[in-house]
């Protein structure tokens, strides 16, 4: 099986006004040096583990894990040998 | 004319928008349940509001492949005539039969009351009942409703005249969507799609019946 890790974030001309919220909060702790947050999403697939499955991977991220039109996507592939 | 009412789980105006074509305007409706494949003869798809299947993942992500969906693509493809309101907008946007994308408000809160919208194109066959420049009063109900796009999609958008509405002035604008637009049309102008929820402002007890503009100008189109 292979563990694919993938992180989808806006696209960086986009105003993330979550991550701007939150960064409001860290101001209102103390943290007054923070420069910028975004907020973004890990999505965790498992799948067995094939020749194919960057190509596959990258699909299901354009077609339905990530909007291309607001966002970007990357991802890291771990496999684990069975047994 | 027929009209074809979506529900997928957690459509919410569903409701509202059968008794708005039924009730008020007396017309032919059915619902139409998200795993079927059949329009029923419908001649108007309404993409109702709410939130399909729980917003997961992004609004309107996942209905863009329900069974009924790839009906409703098809039947648009063919020119066949499709609303999408609120919930619906999102899931016309996410199936690319509209451009664009809607996102997270700016001031991040959900955002319900009544807005000014401006008709800016009063030629199509969603609002040819109305005078472009005519100001409508239309509640928005919604967190995630301000569109963007890229900058070619937005030049064509205005060049095409398929920005049907805008609020009224950026004071109206409730979610910082670009140019304050608040619902467009495909290229064919078949498909359609607004934040603003007609539906809810269709008989004077609601406040306003400015909301009647899209189905007396879908009815104005048949003989």
């Amino acid at each position: 099986m292979a563990t694919v890790n993938i992180s989808i974030m806006l696209k960086p001309a986009l105003l993330d006004a979550q991550g701007r919220v939150v960064q409001g909060a860290l101001k209102s702790l103390g943290y007054d040096e923070v420069a910028s947050v975004r907020v973004g999403k890990k999505i965790e697939v498992q799948l067995p583990d094939s020749p194919d499955l960057d190509t596959k991977v990258k699909e299901m991220c354009s077609k339905l894990l990530a909007n291309p039109v607001i966002e970007d996507f990357t991802y890291e592939i771990t496999a684990q040998k069975s047994g | 004319m027929k009209f074809g009412i979506l529900q997928f789980p957690g459509s919410n105006c569903d409701q509202d928008a059968y008794y708005t074509v039924r009730d008020i305007l007396g017309l032919p409706v059915e619902y139409l349940w998200h795993q079927e494949t059949d329009l029923r003869g419908a001649d108007v798809i309404i993409v109702p509001g709410g939130f399909s299947y729980g917003d997961y993942l992004r609004c309107g992500a996942i209905a863009n492949f329900s069974p009924i969906m790839a009906s409703v693509k098809h039947f648009a493809n063919n020119g066949g005539l499709v609303v999408g309101i609120c919930n619906g907008f999102q899931v016309l946007c996410e199936s690319h039969l509209l451009p664009g994308a809607l996102v997270r408000n700016d001031g991040q809160h959900f955002v319900c009351k009544h807005v000014n919208i401006r008709v800016e194109n009063a030629e199509t066959p969603f609002t040819r009942s109305c005078t472009t420049g005519k100001i409508l009063s239309i509640p928005v109900a919604h967190g995630e409703g301000k569109f963007v796009c890229d900058e070619s999609t937005l030049a064509s958008l205005k060049q095409n005249k398929q920005v049907l509405f805008r609020y009224a002035s950026p004071k109206d604008n409730p979610n910082g969507s670009t140019d304050d637009i608040a619902g467009i049309a495909n290229e064919n102008f078949n498909v359609f799609g607004l934040m603003p929820h007609p539906e809810r402002a269709s008989e004077i007890g609601l406040g306003s019946t400015d909301g009647l503009f899209l189905l007396k100008s879908l009815l104005k189109g048949v003989k």
